[in-house]
């Protein structure tokens, strides 16, 4: 059974659970409204410049609440309930995080400022700057990129610049191992670059003979996620790094699964050259439903000229009396600029160093080794019941089959399922590597409570699956919406609503 | 202090299922020799100690609320945000949420994108808006992208006008270093000779080709100025050009539309939409465009459907487009939007609805243009355009900017953006910028204040 076929098919309107803001739209209704100009009046540029209708909607405040309040009774969150959401790390936001990234201080300064009035932005940033090196055993990092997958495109383009600066042009290839992520091989599309996918061997590591087989002097260098995909640290990682170096490429790190390396390795000491950091998964910045993200990206000391600019430093030393003055320096041969201003400092930045700052080194530490354990723990709970095709000890996460001899029940099912019991499904049918994969992230913010309910939860459903496959089928049922009608959605592709055909300005 | 809430009873039981005597043991895959390293950090810090710490960082700034009276834009804007809009952003349910992957507990977060794409294209006047991007720049750099996918590499050249923001430019330039695309319109030489009396649409419609695969103009453009880019593109569609727009998004409360002018796609930075500036960030993209090009459109995309109950729900849709599908082939590696921010964007669009937004332009409009007026008259200073222009507008000081913005800033002024910094023949010329939170007091300090400067 496939998503696309759906009983029973409905032929009359749907039903609308939560009209829209434009439906709710009544003609001459006002929200909130402005002050009168305290200006002599100038004439408005003549009419042809101008637009004749603004066809927005038009509530009032109460109105809007209550809209929002009914859509987010729709959402599953971290702050209700269990994410087991492999590769995501969606652990707990702490609320302190809310009020430090909305202190007046942070939300009222622009970007362009003179640095002599926002000096504890530029300290926020250079010790945030200072503290992801020390984390990550870098020489330097920028704040500027704006998720995971602009950090990779960042951390390509200056592998790239690195390559062309000793005129060494005949690189065009990156070695990509086939557990990657898809941003992986997307980024390097991005430069026109060739991918070259690295088989895993038997245990979930590097297959060596492989890679082996494909360094020579075209290579750009290799994309690794360590752990990997599968939640596994690579038991050969110094000799996977050796053979990348020793056919002149660089190593880059994908660090989405950084939360299970904090203060257990850094990956700067394993010869990593460059690695992008997710402070939206390892520093707890929240997901907000997709976005923003924070991707940063430390270098090597061989990459920290083309780190794109500006960066933040110190323009004049500081003494007893006087703190050093920051502001912003241009590493001599950036790839330029990756954004329009300097990242994503409220939302991520400050949470950010809140967050790190409230742990230290060894509160860093606690959440690698909890995340490990809580994983492990998951592990050993539902070996017996799902086949974990790379079994050994895992970091942060692991990944499970979510199928069952003699049965049509997939993962997708069985992640449907653990919706009517209130849980969030782990990521399905990733990595590509693993059959019905269901690839699961406790994090370490979960209790043993929690983590005994989902794994009773599920040798249920796979009890059920056996039983009443149909429950699993039809699944979820206890929820305020059904499995969606997916070809609908492309085949239609209504992707906007107006205000209604009769609507009339007042 | 941690988040962790594990006893270490629960964690001893935790280690005995899994067979292994300490946490220590679970790392042996880990090089022994980079195993556990100390980091040099500091000490943690408890909760209370932390809100001192970041309080005390935060006071170290001045910011344009309570501290200086700012006329800085230049792409990011000081506008009065309801209380209403962060309100909203604070539920849990939002912003704790994960990207909707698994639409049947996500349609709080699709719905309100959903709403944001619909509002987002009935402000630019355009058919369908994507689920956002990082930032205007970014925007207008997968809008590139789009073009060049269009003509499936076959148009290798992008014109650019001089005048869309500089590091808008930049982040092209960025983006472009691996794709052979040919970069016209803005090369230094053209930059240096800016001739910033002429409109440079003739000069635009000279570059483009039959090689051109898209051209980008700003509006209003980065000195503020309000063109009817219609000709321009009608020129660029002859010789089978697209036509992006960069747009401030308020600006589009008051003038005509980018799509009435026939533009193909229509980005823009949002923050002036409901979002602080926060220092430069995280703000958001927005990436309108005609319905056909939706296929070659990077980036989250939200559709509606039914469920199998009958209800009406929205889904992602039109996936295959996306890295975790196309992986190498992919038009974009992009697999986040903004949507905390989208979703504060929509509340914003919604509570100000068509009244309150075109108000919100109008004061602007009408603040800008008595500033405009007042510090043209003071003695050696100037307006150097006479086009008609929105809430920014290049003043010459004739001295310095530097210097006329450090004597601003003493009397408690953040004065205008230095022109001179990307534009040589603007040398001694400052982009300043009116909002609804500039009163007529601060704007005539201001004006006090320049005219000490002139007399000095």
């Amino acid at each position: 059974m496939t998503e696309a076929v759906m009983e029973p098919k409905v032929k009359t309107a749907p039903k609308i659970v939560e009209p829209t803001i434009f439906n709710l739209s009544s003609p001459g209704r006002t929200g909130v409204t402005m002050p009168a100009s305290d200006v002599p009046e100038t004439a408005l540029p003549p009419q042809e410049l101008l637009r004749a209708d603004l066809p927005l909607p038009e509530l009032a405040e109460v109105d809007v609440v209550r809209h929002y309040m009914h859509l987010s009774k729709f959402n599953y969150s971290v702050d209700s309930g269990y994410y087991p959401l492999g590769s995501c790390t969606m652990k707990y936001n702490p609320k302190i995080n809310e009020d430090t990234a909305r202190l007046p201080g942070f939300l009222f300064t622009h970007p362009l400022q003179p640095i002599e009035t926002v000096q504890g932005n530029l300290a926020l940033m250079f010790n945030l700057q200072e503290w992801l090196k020390e984390i990550a055993g870098f020489a330097a990092v920028t704040l500027q990129p704006a998720a995971g997958a602009h950090g990779e495109f960042t951390g390509v383009l200056m592998m790239r610049a690195y390559h062309k600066s000793r005129g060494d042009t005949r690189r065009t290839k990156m070695l990509i191992p086939d557990a990657a992520h898809g941003t992986n091989p997307a980024s390097v599309g991005m430069m026109g670059m060739q991918v070259v996918t690295i088989p895993s061997d038997e245990r979930g590591n590097v297959d060596l003979k492989a890679l082996e087989a494909a360094c020579d002097d075209t290579v750009v260098g290799m994309m690794l996620t360590n752990p990997n995909t599968l939640g596994l640290f690579d038991e050969h990682i110094e000799q996977v790094i050796a053979l990348v170096h020793g056919c002149g490429g660089l190593m880059y790190g994908d660090g989405a699964n950084l939360n299970a390396l904090l203060g257990i390795v850094r990956p700067g000491d394993l010869g990593f050259d460059v690695m992008h950091f997710n402070l939206h998964k390892t520093f707890s910045v929240p997901h907000g439903g997709g976005g923003p993200g924070v991707g940063p990206v430390g270098v090597a000391a061989h990459l920290a000229d083309f780190l794109p600019e500006p960066l933040v430093g110190v323009v004049e030393d500081g003494d007893d009396a006087q703190p050093p003055l920051y502001g912003f320096v241009r590493p001599a041969q950036s790839i330029g600029r990756m954004k329009a201003f300097h990242g994503h400092f409220g939302g991520g930045f400050v949470r950010s160093y809140t967050y790190i700052a409230m742990h230290g080194p060894d509160g860093l530490k606690d959440i690698a080794q909890y995340a490990v354990l809580n994983a492990n723990y998951l592990q050993a709970r539902l070996r017996d019941t799902y086949k974990i095709p790379f079994d050994r000890v895992c970091m942060h996460e692991f990944v499970a089959e979510g199928r069952f001899k003699d049965s049509d029940v997939r993962a997708l099912d069985i992640s449907k399922r653990l919706m009517d019991y209130n849980f969030h499904p782990p990521t399905n049918y990733f990595p590509l590597i693993v059959h019905e994969a269901l690839m699961i992230e406790p994090t370490e913010t979960e209790n043993k409570d929690t983590l005994d309910a989902f794994a009773d939860t599920m040798i249920k459903i796979a009890e059920e699956a056996r039983t009443q496959p149909e429950l699993l089928h039809d699944a979820p049922s206890t929820t305020q919406f059904g499995r969606m009608d997916e070809v609908k959605a492309a085949r239609e592709l209504v992707l906007c609503c107006w205000l209604p055909d009769n609507y009339k300005d007042e | 202090m941690t988040y962790i809430p594990i006893s270490p009873h629960e964690r001893d039981a935790m280690l005995e299922t899994i067979g292994v005597k300490s946490l220590d043991d679970l790392f042996e895959a880990v090089p022994a020799k980079h195993r556990f390293p100390n980091l040099n950090l500091p000490p943690a810090l408890t909760e209370m100690e932390a809100m001192n710490e970041l309080s005390g960082l935060a006071q170290a700034n001045e910011n344009v609320r309570s501290d200086l009276i700012s006329f800085l834009g230049a792409g990011m804007y000081n506008h009065y945000i309801p209380s209403v809009v962060d309100h909203i952003l604070r539920r849990g349910e939002f912003y704790t949420a994960y990207t909707p992957y698994q639409p049947e507990i996500s349609q709080g977060t699709l719905q309100a994108i959903f709403e944001y794409q619909s509002l987002m294209a009935a402000l630019t006047g355009m058919d369908v808006s994507n689920a956002s991007h990082y930032d205007g720049a970014t925007a207008t750099a997968e809008a590139v992208n789009l073009a060049y996918a269009q003509f499936r590499g076959k148009r290798k050249k992008v014109v650019i006008s001089p005048t869309v923001h500089p590091h808008y430019r930049a982040v092209i330039r960025t983006y472009a270093q691996g794709m052979e695309l040919e970069i016209a319109g803005d090369e230094q030489s053209l930059v240096s000779n800016l001739d910033v009396a002429t409109d440079s649409t003739e000069t635009l419609i000279s570059l483009t080709d039959d090689k051109t695969c898209l051209v980008i103009v700003q509006y209003p453009d980065f000195f503020g100025r309000v063109y009817d880019y219609t000709k321009l593109i009608d020129a660029a569609h002859a010789r089978g050009a697209l036509v992006c727009v960069v747009a401030n998004p308020t600006a589009l409360a008051l003038f005509k539309t980018p799509g009435a002018m026939g533009a193909d796609i229509v980005v823009g930075e949002g923050q002036p939409l409901g979002i602080p500036m926060w220092y430069g960030g995280p703000s958001v993209g927005f990436f309108t465009t005609r319905k056909s090009y939706v296929h070659k459109m990077a980036g989250r995309l939200v559709g509606e459907t039914i469920d199998n109950r009958g209800q009406r729900a929205y889904v992602l849709t039109l996936t295959a487009r996306e890295q975790h599908i196309k992986r190498e082939r992919a038009t974009s590696n992009i697999c986040t939007n903004q949507g905390l921010i989208a979703l504060g964007t929509a509340v914003y669009l919604s509570v100000l609805g068509k009244k309150g937004l075109r108000q919100v332009a109008e004061l602007c409009y009408q603040k800008a243009h008595y500033a405009a007026s007042q510090l043209s008259q003071i003695d050696g200073m100037g307006l150097c355009f006479t086009e008609p222009f929105f809430h920014e507008f290049a003043l010459c000081v004739n001295r310095p900017v530097k210097e006329v913005n450090n004597h601003l800033l003493d009397h408690g002024i953040i004065g205008g953006y230095d022109l001179g910094q990307d534009y040589p023949a603007l040398k001694d010329h400052m982009l300043i910028a009116v909002t609804e939170m500039n009163s007529k007091q601060d704007i005539d300090v201001l004006v006090e204040v320049l005219s000490e400067v002139s007399h000095d």
